[in-house]
């Protein structure tokens, strides 16, 4: 090769990559970074989208959220499904991954099972919300199984009425969720040495020491980085919520996602909606922040 | 080694498998009860006591989904929409994935971050803004708003795959060709692109359940029945005939087969695919 061919080459070389990832970032910069930058601006905006010269209307939006107690609402839901639905994804999905990784079970039968056990995760969320409203509907079978057991006296409106709501999406939604935990922790549970326990064994442990002395610690960074990522998708739950209750009754099930919905698309205060979507986006940032971190720091 | 003929240790194996049917129950029960339900009458699904196995087994649920073409509609939209999407992801992500993959460069690091974090970004906050540009732009109740959208959602994950998937492939095949004075282009196509296959499958399975599965966008970028996806289609279905239990639960199950198909014939791609956001 000539001298002149050579920087050619080099030169070639350097422009390659930006030249394939030149699609990926076009889209990504039109489609999500600049629809970032716009939804920030409609929230100071007085009939955002709405109006073709709309009018700046400063922390106006911001301060009508803060003063709605249906906001605040949302908010103190949004946490509880989301706390309980992670914290019960990580128990369960913990349980079963030790259950399925036993040595005590046969090998075809824990086949079986690892299939059966991820059956949740292969249905959507709005058909898992169909299935959940068919369960627990007033004269279903949850209510016909429980009153048969007498663990409740009278037919219990899961889905209507305001004290059981919150619950009812919660569990349906730790049912859909706990796979992710399980299929990550029987991954890493297959990951870690076998002479840990074998050690240990010669040390006279039992089986809860070495499941807190060996197998919670291996786990641990997986455990701790699905809990977040966990938390960022479950707090932005839309569909499961939207179909059962619809954040009904009087508002016992509205979380962040479904009130900033209403606000945008059934009062079409575009500008509230924004203000909300952008309170949420921060929150996701922070956590988001967090996660990478992490990430990198193992 | 641990001792098998005591009495406790076999207490211990009887108390685990009484455990793993319970655990059964839980996660299968209601998937059984809407299979069950899909073949029952209208009638049968609140008989009381339940049946656990339809009584009078009947197809009708079905035959009403099929012989119905505005429901048949909701899937053609759903396979359009998720397979057109799946190939333009699968494109863009594996050049971006080789670029990260085979070349150093300025802002590597920073753009791998950013591609990180926009897998958090809430759905919500993006559908204001492209609700906006989508009626200002007039392909509000289109294909091409869906397809644009959804491209946003599955890139990201799309490029973590396949660049995790180059990684682990050896470099020295694809440096023969620029040995041999190939370009880079050359060396993609050539060589990098069969031997990545179970890669590209792997994302074009995550990418295309995610499509599968949207919903928020579906239900707010479109409005004619004609556009509409399985997703909203179940939706429709439960509000204008809120009794027809059954056609919904045949409905979920028609709608559920494509995943349960894909994942019984590439299970191994399934999760790979599923997992690709936590592992790394």
């Amino acid at each position: 090769m000539t001298r002149q061919k050579r920087s050619h080459h080099k030169l070639k070389r350097a422009v390659a990559p930006y030249l394939y990832l030149s699609p990926s970032l076009l889209i990504i910069g039109l489609l999500m970074l600049l629809p970032m930058v716009t939804v920030i601006a409609y929230s100071f905006q007085n009939s955002a989208v709405l109006r073709r010269d709309p009018s700046f209307a400063g922390l106006k939006h911001y301060q009508a959220i803060f003063d709605d107690p249906v906001f605040w609402a949302s908010l103190w839901h949004t946490l509880y499904f989301t706390c309980m639905s992670v914290i019960f994804h990580m128990t369960i999905g913990m349980i079963f991954a030790l259950m399925l990784n036993s040595d005590r079970i046969n090998p075809t039968l824990r086949n079986i099972l690892r299939v059966l056990y991820i059956l949740p995760w292969l249905f959507t969320a709005v058909i898992i919300a169909v299935i959940w409203r068919l369960l627990l509907e007033p004269n279903g079978v949850v209510n016909s199984i429980l009153m048969q057991l007498g663990i409740i006296g009278s037919k219990v409106e899961w889905f209507s009425s305001p004290e059981t709501a919150l619950h009812a999406v919660t569990f349906a939604n730790i049912w859909a969720g706990y796979p992710l935990f399980m299929v990550s922790l029987l991954a890493g549970l297959q990951g870690i040495p076998k002479d840990f326990y074998e050690a240990a064994d010669i040390d006279g442990a039992k089986a809860y020491q070495k499941l807190i002395f060996i197998t919670i610690p291996q786990l641990m960074p997986i455990i701790i980085s699905i809990s977040l990522l966990d938390f960022i998708w479950t707090m932005q739950v839309f569909p499961l919520i939207w179909i059962t209750t619809g954040g009904g009754p009087i508002y016992s099930t509205e979380v962040l996602s479904t009130y900033t919905y209403k606000l945008a698309f059934s009062s079409y205060n575009l500008s509230q909606a924004s203000a909300s979507a952008v309170v949420i986006l921060l929150i996701s940032l922070g956590l988001t922040l967090f996660y990478i971190r992490y990430q990198k720091a193992r | 080694m641990r001792k098998r003929n005591s009495g406790k240790d076999k207490l211990i194996t009887v108390a685990l498998h009484v455990a793993l049917a319970v655990g059964l129950f839980f996660a299968a029960f209601p998937i059984y009860w809407m299979l069950s339900s899909s073949f029952k009458s209208n009638t049968e699904i609140f008989a009381l006591p339940p049946t656990i196995l339809p009584k009078a087994f009947t197809l009708e649920a079905y035959a009403a989904i099929l012989g119905d073409s505005v429901k048949l509609r909701f899937f053609f939209n759903s396979y359009f929409v998720a397979g057109a999407v799946t190939v333009l992801t699968v494109l863009i992500a594996l050049l971006a994935a080789y670029g990260f993959s085979r070349f150093n460069f300025r802002g590597k690091g920073s753009l791998n971050t950013l591609i990180i974090s926009t897998q958090t970004i809430p759905p919500i906050t993006l559908l204001i803004p492209f609700f906006g540009l989508v009626v200002s732009y007039g392909i509000f109740d289109t294909y091409v708003a869906l397809i644009l959208t959804y491209l946003v959602f599955t890139l990201p994950y799309a490029i973590l795959l396949m660049t995790g998937y180059l990684n682990t492939l050896p470099r020295d095949l694809d440096e023969a060709v620029l040995v041999d004075g190939g370009t880079s282009w050359t060396a993609l196509w050539r060589v990098v692109v069969p031997i990545s296959l179970p890669g590209i499958v792997a994302t074009s399975v995550y990418t295309f359940l995610l499509c599968w599965n949207e919903f928020l966008f579906a239900l707010t970028l479109t409005k004619s029945t004609s556009m509409r996806t399985v997703p909203i289609g179940i939706q429709l279905l439960m509000g204008q005939h809120a009794f027809e239990w059954n056609q919904m639960m045949a409905m979920s199950v028609l709608g559920s087969l494509p995943l349960l198909l894909i994942y019984l014939v590439a299970q191994r791609y399934f999760l790979a695919g599923m997992t690709a956001g936590s592992v790394k």
